[in-house]
C-alpha cells in the first residue's frame, strides 16, 4: 500500500444519498497516483455518484474524501478545476461554439478573469487537439459534429485543462470501438507518460480490462471488489456482480484478461429487476 | 463562420459610430426640422454648460423634448438585449428573454401596483417607488417561472418559455385586475402595458443610465463564465464556475435592468430576443463580445424604432406594438429552426 501522502484519492466510509434514497454506502477506497482504475457495475449500481463525489461535484452526506492529502471541500473551485477534470457520457454545447473555442475553455481555471490565451496556451490546445486528431476542425461550430468528434473535443477540453485526474464517466459508451480505443489511447498514453491518474467508469468489461490496471466493482451502492485487473476479474465476481455466467481467460492478442458471454435462451429468461 | 476578434471589434465601432449618428440624427427629426450642425452645436453647449442658441424654442425643443427620449431609448434598448443575452446564457436557452420569460409582465405589475396605490392614497415617490416596485415584480416573477419549469431537470426551451406565457397570461389578467382599480389613472397603466418612451424624462435618464451601465458592467465582468456555462452545469463546475452564484448574481441584476427599463418604457419585448440573435450571427456566441455588443444594437434597435414611429409615421403608434410586430414573426422563425436543428443553436 502506498502512503497516505502519496495517494492520490483517499475515500474512507463514505455514503452518498439521493433524498432517502441511500445511493452509495461504505465507500473506502485508496487511489494511487499514474494509474488507471475502472469502476464497474449494473445500472443504478452508483458509478455516476460516485465519480461525482470524486471530482467535488457532490459533497459525501458521510464520510471524507481527500485528494493529494487535502479535503475534497476545503478546496476553490478554481483549485480543483486545475487538479480534476471530467469527461461526461454525452458532451452537450449550445450556442454554436467552435471545436477550438470549446477545446480553449479548458484554460478558462488556468486564466485570471480577463486575461486572454497566452502563446503557451494556443500552442497546448493546437497540440492536444492535434493529439486527438481534430486539428482540421478548429473553425467548425461543435454543433454540427459526429458523436464521435464531440467526443473527442469533450476529452481534449479535459486534457488542455491539465488535471493531475481525469474522470470518464462512460466517456465512450457511445461511439464504435475505432473512435473508442483512440480515445482510449491517447488518455493510456497520459498516463505512462506524465503520471496522469484516471477514474473511468465503464460499461464494456473487456474494454475495462484492456484499459484500467485496477477494477472497482461496484453492487447496489457497495464496493463488492477491488483490485488489479488480471486479479480480480473472475467469472465468479461476474455472475455475482451482474448475475450473468461467462468465461474469463488470458487473451493472447490483447494481452490481458477477456470475458466471453453467451446468449441464453431459457424459459425463466425474464429480466430480473434487483440492480436497482 | 463569422466571429473573431478582429470582426468583432469592426463591428462594434461600426455599431458605436451609427449610434453615435442615430442620436444625432434622430434629434434632427420631428415636427419641428433642426439641422444636424446646429443639434451638434446645442449638445456641446449643455455639455460645456453653456446656454446656447439664438432660438430658446429650439434649445428646448432638442435638450428637453428629445434627448431625454432618444438616450431613454439608446438606454432601455441596450439593456433590453443585454438581458436578453444574459438569460440566454445562463438559462441555455436562446429564446429567452426579459419578455418571453414574463418577466417584463412582472416588472409591469409592479410597476402598475405603485399607480393603483396612489388612487388608494398611499402616494409613494414615484421616481424611486417604481423602479422598485417593478424589480419586486420582476424578481418574484422569475422565481414563480423557474419553480414551474424546475420539475424538467435540465430546463428545457419550451418549458421554460412555457411557464414564461402562462405566468404573462395571468399577470396580464391581473393587470387587467388593477386597471379596473385604476380608474382615472387607468392611462398610465395601459401605457405600461403597450410600452412607449413618450413619457422619458432627464430625471427617468439619471436612473436609466447608471442602472443599465452597471448591469452590462457586471455581465460583461462575468462574460467568459457565461461562455463556460454553454458547456451545461455539471461541466461549467467541474471547470472552476460557481455556478449557484453566477446565476443567482446575474438572474438578479438582469431582473433590476428589466425592471429599470420597464419602468421607464413598458413592456418592449422581443428586443432582447432578437439582437443577441442577430449578433450571434455576425460575432459568434463569445459572451465576452456579445455582451457589450448586444448593448450598443439594442440600443440602436430601439432608437430606429422610436425614431420610426415618433417622427416618421404618420401617428405615433406604442413601440412595443412595433417591436411585437418584427419580433413576433422573428420567434417563430428561430423556433421552428430549433425544432429542426434539435436545439442546435
Amino acid at each position: 500500500m502506498t502512503a497516505p501522502s502519496e495517494a492520490a484519492w483517499r475515500v474512507e466510509d463514505v455514503a452518498f444519498s439521493y433524498g432517502r434514497q441511500p445511493v452509495l454506502r461504505g465507500i473506502d477506497l485508496q487511489l494511487a497516483p499514474g494509474r488507471c482504475y475502472g469502476v464497474l457495475g449494473p445500472n443504478g449500481s452508483g458509478k455516476t455518484t460516485l465519480l461525482d463525489l470524486l471530482c467535488g461535484l457532490l459533497p459525501p452526506a458521510q464520510g471524507a474524501i481527500r485528494f493529494r492529502g487535502r479535503d475534497l471541500g476545503r478546496y476553490s473551485g478554481r483549485d480543483r478545476a486545475r487538479l480534476l477534470a471530467m469527461v461526461p457520457q454525452d458532451f452537450v454545447i449550445r450556442f454554436g461554439f467552435t471545436v477550438r473555442e470549446v477545446v480553449a475553455m479548458g484554460r478558462h481555471p488556468h486564466l485570471h478573469r480577463f486575461a486572454s490565451l497566452g502563446e503557451a496556451d494556443h500552442r497546448l490546445v493546437d497540440g492536444v487537439m492535434a493529439e486527438l486528431g481534430i486539428a482540421g476542425l478548429g473553425n467548425r461550430p461543435v454543433t454540427r459534429l459526429s458523436g464521435g468528434e464531440k467526443q473527442r473535443v469533450a476529452v481534449a477540453r479535459a486534457l488542455v485543462q491539465q488535471p493531475r485526474a481525469l474522470l470518464l464517466d462512460e466517456a465512450t459508451s457511445n461511439l464504435d470501438i475505432y473512435h473508442s480505443l483512440a480515445i482510449l489511447a491517447v488518455i493510456r498514453n497520459r498516463v505512462r507518460r506524465q503520471g496522469l491518474t484516471v477514474v473511468a467508469a465503464i460499461h464494456d468489461l473487456n474494454l475495462a480490462a484492456s484499459f484500467c490496471d485496477e477494477l472497482i466493482f461496484l453492487k447496489q451502492g457497495r464496493i463488492v471488489c477491488q483490485g488489479p485487473t488480471d486479479r480480480v476479474l473472475e467469472a465468479a465476481l461476474i455472475d455475482d456482480v451482474y448475475g450473468v455466467s461467462s468465461r474469463v481467460r488470458q487473451d493472447d492478442f490483447s494481452g490481458c484478461r477477456q470475458v466471453s458471454f453467451r446468449l441464453e435462451m431459457q424459459e425463466n429468461n425474464t429480466l430480473n429487476n434487483e440492480e436497482h | 463562420m463569422a466571429g473573431r476578434p478582429g470582426s468583432s471589434a469592426v463591428i462594434g465601432l461600426l455599431l458605436l459610430a451609427l449610434l453615435g449618428a442615430g442620436v444625432v440624427v434622430a434629434a434632427t427629426m420631428g415636427f419641428m426640422k433642426v439641422p444636424a450642425g446646429q443639434v451638434l452645436q446645442i449638445i456641446f453647449d449643455a455639455l460645456r454648460g453653456r446656454g446656447s442658441g439664438p432660438d430658446p424654442v429650439v434649445v428646448a425643443v432638442v435638450m428637453d423634448v428629445r434627448l431625454p427620449r432618444i438616450l431613454a431609448a439608446v438606454l432601455v434598448g441596450g439593456g433590453l438585449a443585454v438581458c436578453g443575452a444574459v438569460f440566454q446564457a445562463i438559462l441555455l436557452n436562446p429564446l429567452a428573454d426579459p419578455y418571453t420569460l414574463g418577466i417584463s409582465s412582472g416588472a409591469a405589475f409592479g410597476a402598475s401596483l405603485v399607480i393603483v396605490l396612489q388612487v388608494f392614497g398611499l402616494v409613494l415617490p414615484s421616481l424611486f417607488a417604481v423602479p422598485l416596485f417593478a424589480f419586486f415584480g420582476a424578481v418574484a416573477t422569475l422565481f414563480v417561472v423557474l419553480a414551474l419549469a424546475s420539475g424538467d431537470r435540465r430546463l428545457s426551451s419550451t418549458s421554460l418559455i412555457l411557464s414564461g406565457v402562462i405566468v404573462a397570461a395571468i399577470l396580464s389578467a391581473a393587470i387587467g385586475f388593477l386597471k379596473f382599480l385604476a380608474d382615472e389613472q387607468v392611462g398610465i397603466i395601459i401605457f405600461w402595458l403597450m410600452g412607449s418612451l413618450s413619457g422619458a424624462s432627464w430625471p427617468n435618464f439619471w436612473v436609466l443610465g447608471p442602472v443599465t451601465m452597471l448591469g452590462t458592467a457586471i455581465a460583461f465582468h462575468y462574460s467568459r463564465d457565461l461562455n463556460i456555462m454553454a458547456t451545461g452545469e455539471r461541466t461549467a463546475v467541474t471547470l472552476g464556475v460557481d455556478t449557484v452564484r453566477l446565476r443567482r448574481i446575474l438572474l438578479v441584476t438582469a431582473s433590476l435592468v428589466t425592471a429599470v427599463c420597464v419602468s421607464v418604457a413598458g413592456i418592449i419585448g422581443f428586443v432582447g430576443l432578437i439582437v443577441p440573435h442577430l449578433l450571434r450571427a455576425l460575432v459568434g456566441p463569445d459572451n465576452r463580445w456579445l455582451v457589450p455588443l448586444s448593448f450598443l444594437g439594442g440600443g440602436l434597435l430601439l432608437l430606429s424604432a422610436d425614431t420610426l414611429t415618433r417622427a416618421v409615421l404618420p401617428a405615433e403608434v406604442p413601440i412595443g406594438v412595433l417591436t411585437a410586430l418584427i419580433g413576433g414573426p422573428f420567434f417563430c422563425v428561430i423556433f421552428k429552426r430549433r425544432q429542426r436543428d434539435d436545439g442546435a443553436i
